[in-house]
């Protein structure tokens, strides 16, 4: 499962980039600090593979191995 | 399936750096080294002065700052007097390969016993984008609004080449940090380069390629593209020295 830290992220969209499954978007709404965070569209598609975490510069992306 | 927990090395909150900036994703991989390494406690970290200083507000541990250029000196201090710690200085290239040129070449050759951590970007992000030793050829800059043109700056610094010529270095390499494989190489680099200098091997020094898309003025997603095109075909990724696989 992927938790994403709105108020670390900053919206560069290098996760959205990255990930193989393609199931990261850009969301619509601004955090309290004003950037778009991404959002995830197929939470079953996931397959925790940890690289949305790895190119995260900020460290806002946590994955653990457990479905939501 | 893999599992990824925010490094316990980095405060909770986010770094200084722009969005998109890759010297927070630098950052991020040596912390992600030293909690695997169990060295959070035992780590010195010694900035210098650039963006690459902004590190220090979100480091938990060890931080000393230092004069332009000065971290590779500074750092010899440190290591010499605490040779059980973890020391490893983060520096930029205008800090670097500028200003610092001397001091890093004379601590490669003494072959001090700590890791350099480089993050090349090819400006000067802090002091608003001027063209840096490392800016390629054609790059616009604040100084070289036209593009850097050989016949008055000369050509880009290559750093790994450099200190790869040198003696007593043990360790030298570059990776681009664009890409999930250059991301996770460098990863393995900076492990390597700090298992060495804990069995006490010597000097090993690590260059990131790294983006600016504040001074480069894209957005940060064309920067990666951009890397491709421009960057890596220049400074050309690899291993440039190794003295634990040639031995």
């Amino acid at each position: 499962m992927v938790s994403i830290n709105d108020m670390m992220c900053k919206g560069c969209g290098y996760c959205i980039k990255f990930c193989p499954k393609h199931i990261l978007e850009m969301g619509k709404e601004r955090s309290e600090k004003g950037h778009f965070y991404p959002v995830m569209t197929n939470k079953d598609a996931c397959i925790s593979c940890a690289i949305c975490a790895l190119m995260c510069p900020e460290g806002a992306i946590e994955v653990s191995s457990d479905k939501a | 399936m893999a599992e990824y927990k925010r490094p316990s090395s980095l405060m909770p909150m986010a770094t200084g750096y722009c969005p998109g900036c890759m010297h927070a994703l630098a950052t991020r991989l040596v912390a992600d080294v030293i909690d695997e390494l169990q060295q959070a406690d035992n780590a010195i970290n010694v900035v210098s002065v650039g963006c690459s200083a902004l590190n220090l507000y979100s480091w938990k541990g060890d931080v000393i700052g230092s004069a332009h250029g000065r971290a590779p000196a500074v750092a010899t201090g440190i290591k010499r007097c605490l040779p059980d710690r973890l020391v490893f200085t983060y520096q930029g290239d205008g800090d670097l390969a500028a200003i610092g040129l001397a001091e890093i070449m004379s601590a490669a050759n003494r072959g001090e016993n700590f890791t350099v951590i480089f993050a090349n970007n090819q400006t000067y992000g802090m002091t608003g984008g001027q063209m840096a030793p490392t800016t390629l050829i054609g790059q616009k800059t604040t100084t070289t609004r036209f593009g850097r043109d050989a016949q008055t700056t000369g050509y880009p610094l290559k750093m790994c080449e450099l200190i790869s010529v040198l003696e007593a270095p043990v360790f030298v390499a570059r990776y681009a940090l664009n890409s999930v494989k250059g991301v996770q190489d460098a990863k393995k680099g900076i492990k390597k380069a700090f298992e060495m200098q804990m069995a006490g091997k010597g000097f090993t020094f690590i260059e990131l390629l790294t983006n600016c898309p504040t001074n480069w003025g894209m957005n940060p997603l064309d920067t990666l593209e951009y890397m491709n095109t421009n960057t890596i075909p220049y400074f050309k990724p690899g291993i440039y020295k190794d003295k634990e696989a040639e031995a």
